[in-house]
């Protein structure tokens, strides 16, 4: 793929103007099916003969213990946050993500810079700022962007057992006295900002409430034209998986 | 707000920069003790310290896990979360808070290991503008006398050792130190530091110190009538918490 980046670049790191592999993102909120998906893709993909590698979110070796135990405390600033997250993001590019590309390795990644700018700018920091933050970072081949009112999202969450997440909620930030209402305010606000940075960065929005093999089924399509059409011949069959 | 227009906060910020051996933090450690006894409620901070970042700075040094961006950017995470606990609190219930070492550390040293200047501009950009900075310039001999002296530890970052400038250690701190020092130059005259000669004496700079800051504290509130220390008694308890500190 191209290498462009968003901004300056990584200090010291010289990738070239073409790499070998594919980075492609999936975006989404928590309990969309970001990793379910991420799982899938990798295992066809794999299954064609691609060396797939996936990476996610606060998965560095540097800073992974880091924010975990800074998000167990009482203050986690939206600055501090999100310059966290940015040294977690950096560090992965660094060591997991160029490597890979550099191999001619499709990178899967779940979630990405948008993520954590969606978060900062819910908070109230300035999109301006976040943006040249994060201006270290590559522009991915494709991103894939999986949609979800929040109402469903709330649904498909509880149905499974599952809990409204502390800081999915936002409840750092007061919305609301009570963990629902608070989760739904703060879902909404992502998605405003998702639904903002689908336009300017040119994500591909995917439907999510459709069930899984619909959805994987149009990931591999658009996966298929990106990387090699040959691939959906013959027909994408999912139900093996 | 942000670096580049003043606060309008009650309290004061006082902040130091130079390289290390420029004398810096002795001198903000007097400033501290004459502050206190003129009867100044006086907060002080510095570089590196977060407790929320402390560990994974720590592993990343150990296990050299650092690019220039990696140290770069967990540096202004450190630097957010004692901006957010330690730097505004204070400022905004009228104290005087003394920062050894500010965002003017990272203009310098980062950009000496390649970062973008621009990116590192945007990245600082919340912090809140100081009503004085003292930049402690030193030429490169005399901060190598002084560490060689023994009276500071040198560190593997601040030598630049990351950078393979040399394998030895004074070497490439002279190097890399050269580079920070003409960075330091720039962004003096970019931000308006006020360049103080770290090569005097102690005491001929800690009276300038004192002359600088007096008029930054015209309406702050004391908490008791001054009870003045002789310079040379505060010198001395300053050496003191000088080395405990290195």
């Amino acid at each position: 793929m191209e290498t462009r980046f968003y901004g300056a670049g990584l200090a010291k790191l010289d990738v070239g103007g073409e790499l070998p592999g594919n980075l492609i993102v999936i975006e989404g909120a928590d309990g969309v099916g970001r990793s379910t998906h991420i799982e899938l893709l990798q295992g066809w993909l794999e299954g064609q003969g691609f060396a797939v590698a996936s990476t996610g979110l606060v998965r560095s070796a540097l800073t992974r213990r880091g924010i975990e135990s800074a998000k167990e405390g009482h203050s986690f600033d939206r600055t501090t946050m999100s310059l966290f997250y940015a040294t977690d993001l950096a560090d992965r590019l660094e060591h997991e993500i160029v490597p890979a590309l550099r191999s001619g390795f499709v990178v899967l990644a779940d979630r990405y810079v948008y993520t954590t700018m969606a978060r900062g700018s819910a908070r109230g920091l300035d999109r301006e700022w976040l943006a040249k933050l994060y201006g270290f970072a590559f522009v991915p081949r494709r991103v894939f962007f999986l949609r979800l009112d929040p109402d469903e999202l709330i649904r498909r969450t509880l149905r499974r057992g599952g809990e409204l997440d502390y800081w999915e909620s936002g409840r750092d930030i007061g919305l609301a006295p009570d963990l629902y209402t608070s989760f739904r305010k703060y879902q909404t606000l992502i998605l405003g900002e998702f639904d903002r940075m689908a336009e300017l960065y040119g994500f591909t929005t995917i439907d999510a409430s459709r069930t899984v093999e619909e959805v994987q089924a149009e990931l591999r399509r658009e996966v298929a034209n990106l990387l090699d059409p040959s691939l959906l011949t013959p027909a994408v069959d999912v139900a093996d998986d | 707000m942000g670096l580049q227009e003043s606060h309008s906060f009650p309290g004061r910020l006082i902040v130091v920069e130079g390289i290390d051996g420029s004398g810096k933090s002795t001198q903000l450690s007097l400033l501290q003790t004459y502050l206190v006894s003129e009867g100044y409620d006086v907060s002080f901070t510095e570089w590196n310290s977060s407790p929320i970042v402390k560990d994974t700075t720590k592993r990343g040094k150990k296990k050299n896990l650092f690019s220039p961006t990696t140290f770069s950017l967990i540096h202004a995470t450190d630097f957010a979360d004692r901006h957010e606990r330690s730097i505004l609190p204070p400022l905004q219930a009228g104290l005087i808070v003394l920062a050894d070492r500010y965002a003017y550390t990272a203009f310098a040293r980062d950009a000496a290991r390649g970062c973008d200047k621009s990116w590192l501009r945007n990245t600082y950009d919340f912090a809140t503008r100081p009503d004085l900075a003292l930049y402690f310039r030193v030429d490169i001999d005399t901060a190598v006398a002084r560490i060689t002296g023994g009276r500071i530890q040198l560190k593997f970052h601040e030598a630049g050792m990351d950078l393979g400038l040399s394998p030895d250690p004074i070497t490439s701190f002279r190097i890399f130190q050269t580079r920070v020092l003409e960075e330091y130059d720039h962004v003096a005259e970019e931000f308006g530091l006020t360049v103080m000669d770290g090569t005097r004496s102690v005491v001929e700079q800690q009276r300038e110190m004192r002359k600088l800051v007096k008029p930054i504290l015209k309406g702050l509130r004391r908490t008791h009538a001054p009870r003045p220390t002789p310079i040379s008694a505060a010198i001395t308890a300053a050496a003191a918490t000088a080395v405990r500190s290195a």
